[in-house]
């Protein structure tokens, strides 16, 4: 299909336009974590010169370090816990067949109907009284099941031919050794797409953080920058821009690789 | 695949791995009810074994807190948040009668009225433009989807600098045209529209994302056929885009709809609520409720009626979407 030069032109100018709106919020705080108080307030558009000055105080200022090192543990284990739990859930409902298997994914799709949100309260309160307030634990372990993981590779697991498994079977391979070997491996797209998805959500959760932390330990880098905010908002903009560039840099770096993958990843786990 | 027929073809490997040919054995009827009814025992367990870390987790953070919401909101409660006073619906009944609350509701379906279809709508423009093959459109999807990567935090902090009453980009751009600076998160007027242009914004990336996948399927040959027959751009975008993309559609509408109704973080960072109650979401007043005035009832009420709103929607989503299975 040919596009009319006109249309083309039109076209690429809307694209333009867009691409500017949407991403002039980040390329302004970006200039601005580089700027002196002076010049943001004078209202400059970019930096005199490229100063590290923000990120030097904020570094010095706050444990920032420390936030980021947890958010990453903390997504990394959100991660891992939801891989390993979603694939051994997908493997019984693509390969297993017992009784109540249908009343068990009945219950599996139930879970996207209850809104984490409505389950906070009572939540706060277990892991409360587990004593894991404050600790990584009490931050990851209500994340680890995920319906939509375990559906998204379901599907991919009912791509795997039968026969393999019937083979498999006949060269009296038991159903983990199956799982290990076969269907894993032959899943990794998917594996990979959710890894990422949950890696995603996971860095940049915000209410459960909120609430189960209540000093530094385990605190990720999210709640960080609201008490960042909170504390520097009248006249240190440029520390605080510093701040959001450092918490969005990992996710949007994550983003561009797989940008692709997710894209194909959330539409498949949208609809089969 | 029934469950019928993979019971067979199990039965069939084991009598393969037994050894023999399927053809000559001959099995008493009594030992195949057997054998059968022992594997299916064993499959049973070996079923729950896979499933059992999930159902685990979900049991204790999902189910029972539902089921421990759904009684607290009937009681209230010491600071601890443990029950102490059995009073019924008094707490639903507040909720309908406060203005506080009553306020609230109404923020949370204007907030919802204002995101949902301004985000579908603009992704969907930046889907349809996204989706055409020229030079350099990957870089336009990056651009577009890369809201998705900026975490309700970041994107607050950096809107917060764009409703800056003095330096802030947008009175900035106000006072070139010679208008008067607007109190964007300050003034109740403007509060929850700036807090909507703020979720739009972030909701945007994912919103655009799906939608693109969605069009990525429309087969081309559609497009080639009506452009033989001498459509028009806007009549192919009516009559094949639209009604093809309609599932897609349906989906990101009500994802849209269930986040727009738990939002939470860029209440907490840009308004804390105010002015006026104006942007006192949902899920910021069971915050307040639960974890600042220590009234877990009433704010166990509100999550239910969260809830209720919430399982509504998703009903609505699987029905469409099953509608969706049996005309393809």
């Amino acid at each position: 299909m040919r596009i009319p030069l006109g249309r083309k032109i039109l076209f690429y100018f809307l694209l333009a336009l867009f691409a500017a709106v949407i991403f002039a919020p980040a390329v302004i705080a970006f200039l601005m974590s580089f700027m002196t108080n002076q010049e943001i307030f004078a209202g400059k558009l970019f930096p005199h010169s490229f100063s590290w000055d923000n990120y030097a105080r904020l570094f010095e200022r706050f444990p920032i370090i420390h936030y980021l090192t947890n958010s990453l543990v903390v997504s990394l284990l959100i991660m891992a816990g939801q891989l390993i739990l979603s694939s051994l859930a997908a493997y019984a409902f693509a390969f297993l067949s017992f009784k109540g298997r249908d009343a068990i994914f009945f219950l599996f799709i139930a879970t996207m109907m209850i809104p984490f949100e409505t389950s906070i309260i009572p939540n706060f309160q277990t892991i409360r009284n587990l004593g894991l307030l404050d600790t990584y634990a009490g931050m990851t372990l209500p994340f680890f099941a995920t319906a939509f993981g375990t559906f998204l590779l379901r599907q991919n697991f009912k791509q795997i031919p039968r026969e393999l498994k019937e083979a498999s079977e006949i060269a009296g391979m038991g159903d983990f050794k199956f799982f290990l070997t076969v269907a894993l491996p032959m899943a990794r797209t998917s594996l990979v797409t959710l890894g990422l998805y949950a890696f995603l959500t996971s860095w940049n959760m915000y209410l459960w953080p909120l609430l189960a932390t209540t000093n530094e330990r385990v605190r990720t880098v999210q709640i960080g920058l609201r008490q960042l905010q909170s504390q520097e908002q009248v006249n240190e903009w440029g520390m605080i821009m510093a701040g959001a560039v450092i918490v969005v840099v990992p996710t949007l770096i994550l983003l561009f690789l797989g940008q692709k993958r997710l894209q194909r990843g959330l539409t498949e786990g949208a609809f089969k | 695949m029934t469950e019928g027929k993979f019971n067979g073809e199990m039965t069939y490997a084991a009598v393969v791995r037994a050894g023999t040919e399927p053809g000559t054995v001959e099995i008493p009827e009594t030992d195949f009810a057997k054998i059968k009814r022992k594997r299916e025992i064993r499959n049973f367990f070996k079923g729950q074994l896979y499933l059992l870390p999930s159902i685990l987790l979900f049991a204790v953070f999902l189910f029972y807190p539902l089921f421990r919401t759904i009684y607290l909101s009937f009681f209230l409660t010491d600071s601890a948040g443990t029950p102490t006073v059995f009073v019924g619906l008094d707490n639903f009944r507040k909720i309908f009668t406060s203005p506080v609350f009553l306020q609230s509701l109404q923020s949370t379906v204007l907030f919802v009225l204002y995101t949902v279809p301004g985000t579908v709508f603009i992704a969907l423009v930046l889907a349809v433009l996204a989706n055409e093959k020229m030079k350099g459109i990957g870089f336009f999807r990056t651009i577009f989807s890369s809201t998705m990567g900026v975490s309700v935090a970041a994107g607050s902090v950096f809107w917060m600098f764009l409703f800056h009453p003095t330096i802030g980009w947008l009175n900035q751009l106000l006072k070139m045209f010679g208008l008067d600076p607007v109190g964007w998160l300050t003034d109740p007027k403007w509060a929850l529209l700036s807090v909507s242009v703020t979720t739009i914004w972030m909701n945007l990336g994912f919103t655009f994302l799906v939608l693109l996948g969605g069009l990525q399927s429309i087969d081309d040959y559609l497009y080639e056929s009506a452009e033989i027959d001498g459509a028009g751009y806007f009549y192919k975008i009516r009559r094949i885009t639209i009604p093809l993309l309609s599932p897609t559609l349906f989906f990101v509408i009500t994802v849209s709809l269930i986040n727009a109704f738990q939002t939470f973080g860029q209440i907490d960072m840009l308004t804390r609520g105010g002015p006026q109650n104006e942007t006192n979401l949902i899920v910021y007043v069971i915050y307040q409720e639960a974890f600042m005035n220590y009234q877990y009832g009433s704010g166990s009420a509100l999550a239910i009626i969260l809830f209720v709103i919430v399982l509504l929607l998703t009903v609505l989503q699987f029905k469409l979407v099953e509608k969706r299975v049996h005309y393809q």
